[in-house]
């Protein structure tokens, strides 16, 4: 199987994440498939920035240790990475930068400077050299540049990158593919085109990694999807503006971290009292408290879980892909309006700024559902009790209805009160929404599984260790399960799943086994746990070493 | 109710059957009649339906205003009101959005978001219920309690002095800053109507009698006085008046409205983005297959 793996590495500021996203578009311009994981320490310029490029001629989702090109633009992009060098490793460094080279070594400055071309354009030479290394023709890399680069710089990144190209020698040849090139778009992007495919009207955010790049994208395209984009003050002030956008009548879903999510869980238990539906983004990372900001975690599972005073029902999905990040985005704002609950998509890092060839038209959408709106007889009751606990919306401006939204115990025309049978009937009204949403999940694809169910072993993950799973469970012919959803939990189609399962581990990128414990608590085995906890993602041949020592 | 029924209404319909749990003497009854009146009055003068008003609540006494008039409401948060009739009124240009607040409701809990709401003359209006005190929680001081003051958690009373909470909005960009009290309520009614007619963000601090917890009638009688009619559009002359008392010594406490400027309304750049409701699924597929 062709596949291809390469790591490109500099200083913070020097464009390591565009250079590896155009790498990325080479390789999708031939029909593989994509994969991009990209490493940056919380700084704004030096440091040591790093993106490890995966192509492949199937869908992938995962990056591995091994590099067949490594380009290096300074000292530690060698140093730090010698475990990703090997005896095919062919290395490209910045000669101007780099002491102890090996390799082919590119003058860049002095390219640069006889080219005329602004310093950023070091990563078209990088993007040319690993071109002709590759046996890629220079046509290819020249349309690849025509489509990334803005008009005004493009002659100089042509030229540039054409003396990357002639400054090197072809290594081995990547033959080009029947696939078509993909668009390689990132988590957030995807997140963000999944929530207004689900009827998005506005989406709220403050500025916090790793979900910042969403607020950036849907703020970018915000004419183009004909979405407004608002930056408040602070998160609390994020989750009300949806809460009251949401109240009048307009979709709206928010975005944030750990931290961030915090600020909201009061609001989180507003929008579950007075049951205005709102969709939250959480993008994980490592805690506790500022933790290691740009790193990745899946740490927050018990936390959206739980978060927010009270008792109140609420749609937790973690989706592990673009794919999955897209269907699950849609359907979770959806499934909000329709049960008026909020609803949590949690990603983390690793998804959310990783990025990857994106297929829309493979992505299998769960069916189209609308909100319940009042059909216009009788007085209208904003809480009115019902069987399914659903009451119908309408909302304010609409002729000779009053529409009162409220965050204390209510009746049903949504008055306070505090009558002792008015807040069980209240009480059990909005649990009787959670019991409708789990009844209609039971039709959705809520646990995915891979590989063959006799396999006797069975790997557990959730949210984006999903492919660096499935990749090294094909090694042990082990078999993979998935939830998608984990509140409310689908616990018969995990029951389902995890017949015949054999010897479970259960793989998380956090120390304590967040999702075994949620297995335990809904009174399943997880197996043992295999954990990691460093703020990076399980490298297949990295997972695979380690189940190696549970399952074999 | 019929869609076909006209605009006004009279002011007694607007009372819910909720039952009224203020103390005996509360400044919010009047506060309440007022806001009611202004509104039925507005209905039949401008012709705003009855439907197209919201109401907001903070957490306090003050909130329960919301629960005692039969209009479109929000009961939220302690301090949060702000940003959810932002919101609102976001999502409908048609709504009249007015958050009932408190003064530790929103003074304190909430002040980022009165800052912010000013900053971008949010189209909303803000009436504080300014009794200087925590009633529903018993007594303790909040941001405008004056210097000394000895409320259940500061016993040996406050050493701190008030905000003058008129002079921090006009320094944050308010566009429109009065101030009522509650017994002069023909005056006070005159301020709301105004205020929620102004376009952009306006501000009523009403100083509010809490009958239980600090009952300053007498106070606010002897110094309270009706600012002669005049120039509000300058900023400077504004902040003259507003310092013409700061909450904390004794001095003739100036009523009325301040400042009221026209400034472009934030609400208002967003409006095309989203006007004519396009097939935002057609507009997703366009952007996946333009990629760059």
């Amino acid at each position: 199987m062709a596949e291809y793996s390469i790591l490109i590495g500099g200083k913070a500021g020097e464009g390591i994440n565009t250079a590896g996203l155009s790498i990325a578009g080479l390789f999708s311009r031939l029909g593989y498939r994509t994969y991009m994981y990209f490493d940056y320490p919380s700084l704004i310029r030096g440091g040591h920035n790093f993106a490890i490029i995966r192509a492949s001629e199937k869908a992938i989702g995962a990056h591995r240790t091994p590099a067949d090109v490594l380009l290096a633009f300074d000292q530690n992009s060698i140093e730090n990475h010698r475990e990703s060098i090997h005896g095919g490793t062919t290395v490209v460094h910045d000669a101007s930068q780099v002491v102890r080279g090996e390799g082919y070594g590119l003058p860049l400055d002095t390219i640069v400077k006889e080219e005329k071309a602004p310093p950023i354009t070091k990563n078209s030479a990088m993007l040319g050299a690993l071109a002709r290394v590759a046996g890629i023709g220079r046509d290819v890399l020249e349309d690849v540049l025509r489509e990334s680069v803005p008009a005004k710089h493009l002659e100089a990144n042509l030229r540039v990158a054409g003396r990357g190209y002639d400054a090197v020698e072809g290594v081995f040849t990547v033959e080009p593919l029947d696939g078509p090139a993909l668009p390689v778009l990132t988590g957030n992007e995807v997140a963000g085109l999944g929530l207004v495919h689900g009827g998005l009207d506005s989406y709220v955010a403050y500025p916090m990694t790793p979900t910042s790049s969403l607020l950036h994208f849907l703020a970018n395209r915000a004419e183009d999807l004909s979405i407004r984009v608002i930056h408040p003050e602070n998160e609390i002030s994020v989750i009300m503006m949806a809460l009251g956008l949401a109240y009048a009548g307009e979709r709206a879903a928010v975005g944030t971290a750990g931290g961030g999510f915090c600020l909201m869980t009061e609001g989180l238990s507003l929008a579950g009292m007075s049951e205005i539906p709102v969709t939250i983004v959480v993008g994980q990372r490592p805690g506790p408290s500022t933790g290691i900001p740009t790193y990745t975690a899946q740490t927050d599972l018990h936390f959206v879980l739980n978060a927010g005073q009270g008792e109140f029902p609420r749609l937790v999905v973690a989706p592990g892909d673009l794919a999955e990040t897209y269907s699950w985005s849609a359907t979770a704002l959806a499934l909000s309006w329709k049960y008026q609950v909020p609803s949590i998509i949690l990603t983390d890092k690793t998804l959310a700024e990783g990025a990857c060839s994106f297929d829309l038209g493979a992505v299998a959408m769960h069916p189209d559902r609308k909100p319940e709106i009042w059909d216009g007889t009788g007085e209208y009751r904003r809480y009115a009790r019902t069987k399914s606990g659903v009451s119908p919306l309408t909302f304010p401006g609409r002729a000779g209805t009053i529409v009162k939204a409220n965050s204390y115990a209510h009746d049903e025309a949504g008055f306070t009160t505090e009558a002792a049978g008015e807040v069980t009937a209240l009480q059990e009204k909005m649990l009787r929404k959670g019991e409708s949403l789990k009844e209609e999940l039971s039709t959705y694809p809520t646990v995915r599984t891979y590989g063959a169910r006799d396999a006797g072993r069975t790997i557990v993950c959730w949210g984006s260790e999903k492919w660096a799973c499935i990749e090294a469970a094909e090694e042990f012919g082990a078999r993979v399960v998935q939830p998608l959803v984990l509140a409310p939990f689908p616990a018969r189609a995990w029951k389902e799943a995890m017949i015949g399962a054999g010897n479970v581990v259960c793989v998380e990128n956090n120390a304590t086994g967040q999702l075994a414990r949620l297995l335990r608590q809904q009174g399943f085995d997880p197996g043992r746990s295999v954990l990691k906890y460093d703020g990076r993602p399980f490298a297949v041949d990295e997972l695979a070493a380690r189940l190696k020592e549970v399952i074999a | 109710m019929t869609p076909a029924q006209p605009a006004g209404r009279p002011a007694g319909d607007l009372v819910s059957p909720a039952e009224n749990t203020w103390c005996p003497g509360c400044g919010n009854f009047s506060i309440e009649h007022m806001m009611k009146s202004a509104i039925a009055e507005l209905s039949e003068e401008e012709g705003i339906p009855i439907e197209n008003f919201v109401l907001l609540g903070g957490i306090g006494c003050h909130g329960k205003l919301v629960d005692y008039l039969n209009v479109n409401s929000f009961y939220g948060i302690h301090g949060r009101s702000v940003p959810a009739a932002t919101g609102i009124r976001l999502a409908n240009p048609d709504l009249k959005v007015i958050c009932h607040v408190g003064d530790g409701d929103i003074y304190a809990e909430g002040l980022d978001h009165l800052l912010f709401a000013a900053k971008r003359n949010s189209d909303i209006t803000v009436v504080v219920h300014d009794n200087r005190v925590y009633g529903l929680t018993t007594g303790q001081y909040t941001p405008t309690s004056p210097t000394g003051f000895r409320g259940r958690s500061t016993p040996g009373g406050i050493t701190e002095h008030p905000l003058n909470p008129l002079e921090v909005m006009l320094a944050a960009g308010a566009t429109h800053i009065a101030r009522g009290y509650t017994r002069k309520v023909q005056h006070l009614k005159g301020l709301f109507k105004e205020a929620i007619m102004h376009r952009g963000f306006s501000l009523i601090d009403v100083l509010q009698i809490c009958a239980t917890y600090f009952n300053l009638t007498d106070y606010y009688n002897e110094h309270a006085y009706e600012m002669k009619e005049g120039e509000t559009s300058r900023f400077e002359s504004a902040l003259g008046k507003i310092r013409e008392w700061d909450y904390d010594r004794e001095a003739p406490i100036p009523l009325g409205t301040f400042y009221s400027v026209d400034k472009p309304i934030y609400e208002e750049k967003f409006r095309a983005l989203t006007a004519d409701r396009p097939d935002r699924r057609a507009l997703v597929r366009k952007v996946i297959e333009e990629w760059r």
